[in-house]
């Protein structure tokens, strides 16, 4: 189950720019199409909103495949630096 | 014999004050949502280009953006100040902002004052109840028997679904009080009477703020404080050390995402489906929200109890995935119930009114053709078809304004009042459990601020956004209906499969430390 874990880890690595490329083309191209406010705030926001949201799951897939979730902590005195 | 009983009292005194107050939140929050046509219309006029761009502004930013800033604000306060005045502090901020925003003169009185007020009124809003919900989780977890923090704080997740509840059911009293005659209720609530639930809020709070008053700060945050143990720097310590953020990354990925989707498909967009796609009335495509919301709400707490003995993690996974296969299906079964296609008209009721309304200034009218179509099984389609008579009769409406609007018959009625109510289903079983499950995953001294912004993030922004996105898949690929849906399928999918993978289903016997 642990290599599994690790092993996904590089899915959720890759998922990260791939959404980033998805959503900036389509923000691109639905602007381009109807280029009034509206379209432009909502495609602005996605893109602000969803990439900080890509960038976490790419930190959360190199935690899944540096190992961090082969154990989860029981207690908060696991959970020190 | 009365430890006990005192014990079982004074929980049940926790449960309902904070419950009460969060149940407020949402309402407030709620009715802005439910009322934003109305609201456009009094201080954000089309016609206007900037005032348009502050609506647009308004609906994204608060609802959205800002709550999981709310959550880092509030969430910090709460772990440096205590749970119980920064809750209180997060439900005065909502109820005043809500009772002014009752209060703003209109954008024909005021101008441009009126949006901007609105608009920042609308982000206090958001502000607060990204502090609020993590607060009462928390507040009523911490003071929860081990064995029974499920059953407790199921009963905080309750009040989102019952605001909203509350809010379409204010809304629609208030909409057929104000006048003997139907119609002119309705436009006496366009013009003026839709600052009323608003206004109610305040009462609301008042009462909660009062009750809460008297509410004792969190026994393990106390003892906390007393050992000095608290946190100094909570925003740090949740987001910077890496043992405490790869578990707000595990929540948001692994369960509060797949959550909001499938909390906001089950009620916002089944409800707008209903309204904009199956062409439903105004009326009955909320008392449809209505009757299955009433339906459904006790299972909050069956599946909240249900965690406790079974943990939360199967149950919150089971939702996501009876969501992610059924979605289309049920869906589509909306669309199929509202197609007068497979259904009998009786064409010796069909009804055409026709009137002209001269133009002012002009010497052309407009004509609104009103036809009834009556089905067996007792469905009424109204088809109100309106265009332009020219003076100059050579000259013709190109594209007549052509609105539909069904009114099911009684079975059909109650079959979707079924379909959502077993969407709501899913809701109950994704978010039931979910508080005790966030709870138990960090400790004490950060608890408010790191279970809140995954919460927040998952449940305002992937959630919140569930409606726009959906609507705007069905602008890009044309060809399918229910093309909308496969955005929180995609994104309940991802988290189901994160959720399976890398969560375990163990419930901490101890939240204390």
């Amino acid at each position: 189950m642990n290599t599994l874990k690790r092993f996904a880890g590089i899915l959720w690595i890759i998922a990260g720019p791939l959404a980033i490329y998805y959503l900036a083309q389509t923000a691109l191209k639905e602007i381009a199409k109807k280029p009034v406010i509206d379209t432009k705030i909502q495609w602005a926001v996605f893109v602000i909103v969803f990439i900080p949201i890509a960038i976490g799951i790419m930190i959360f897939g190199y935690y899944a495949l540096r190992g961090e979730y082969d154990h989860l902590p029981e207690s908060s005195t696991e959970m020190t630096d | 014999m009365n430890q006990p009983t005192n014990e079982v009292q004074s929980i049940r005194r926790i449960i309902a004050a904070s419950s009460v107050g969060t149940l407020i939140e949402w309402y407030d929050f709620y009715i802005f949502g439910s009322l934003a046509t109305v609201i456009a219309s009094q201080f954000f006029p089309k016609t206007n280009p900037t005032a348009a761009l502050l609506s647009t502004l308004a609906t994204f930013a608060a609802g959205f953006i800002v709550r999981p800033f709310g959550a880092l604000v509030f969430g910090r306060l709460g772990d440096l100040i205590g749970r119980k005045y920064t809750f209180l502090l997060t439900l005065i901020i909502m109820g005043s902002s809500t009772f002014a925003i009752g209060l703003v003169p209109g954008y024909e009185t005021i101008g441009f004052a009126a949006p901007i007020i609105v608009l920042l009124l609308r982000l206090l809003q958001g502000l607060a109840l990204g502090g609020e919900y993590g607060g009462a989780a928390t507040y009523v977890a911490e003071h929860a028997p081990p064995r029974r923090r499920g059953f407790f704080t199921s009963w905080i997740q309750t009040t989102a679904t019952l605001g909203l509840f509350l809010s379409l059911g204010i809304i629609l009293i208030t909409r057929h009080s104000l006048d003997i005659d139907r119609t002119k209720s309705i436009a006496k609530f366009n013009d003026w009477g839709w600052r009323i639930p608003f206004l109610v809020s305040i009462l609301l709070v008042i009462v909660s703020v009062y009750i809460r008053l008297k509410m004792k700060e969190s026994p393990l945050y106390a003892r906390l404080k007393t050992e000095g143990k608290t946190s100094t720097n909570p925003l740090k310590e949740s987001f910077t050390h890496r043992s405490n953020l790869k578990m707000v990354l595990l929540a948001l990925f692994g369960a509060t995402m797949g959550q909001g989707v499938v909390w906001y498909t089950g009620q916002f967009y089944a409800q707008s489906f209903i309204e904009n796609v199956c062409k439903i009335d105004f009326e009955q495509s909320r008392t449809i929200l209505i009757w299955a919301i009433l339906f459904a709400t006790p299972f909050f707490v069956l599946f909240g109890k249900l965690s406790d003995t079974a943990g939360r993690k199967w149950i919150m996974m089971i939702g996501m995935l009876l969501a992610i296969v059924t979605y289309r299906p049920l869906f589509g079964k909306l669309l199929s119930i509202s197609d007068p296609s497979s259904k009998i008209e009786i064409p010796q009721q069909k009804q055409i009114n026709t009137t002209i309304k001269p133009i002012a200034n002009s010497q052309n009218s407009v004509r609104i053709v009103d036809t009834k179509y009556f089905f067996e099984g007792g469905m009424v389609i109204t088809e109100a078809k309106s265009d332009t008579v020219y003076s100059d009769q050579a000259r013709t409406t190109l594209k007549p304004d052509v609105k539909l609007s069904k009114v099911l018959g009684d079975d059909d009625y109650w079959l979707m009042v079924g379909i959502v109510f077993i969407m709501i289903i899913y809701v109950t079983m994704v978010y039931g459990p979910i508080a005790a499950f966030l709870v138990e995953m960090f400790p004490t001294k950060i608890r408010y601020t790191s279970m809140s912004l995954p919460y927040h993030i998952g449940n305002g922004i992937f959630g919140g956004l569930t409606p726009f996105i959906a609507v705007l898949l069905t602008t890009i690929y044309t060809s399918d209906k229910l093309v909308g849906l496969f955005y929180p399928i995609i994104v309940a999918g991802i988290c189901l499969l994160i959720g399976v993978l890398y969560l375990r289903n163990k419930i901490d016997p101890d939240v204390n430390d």
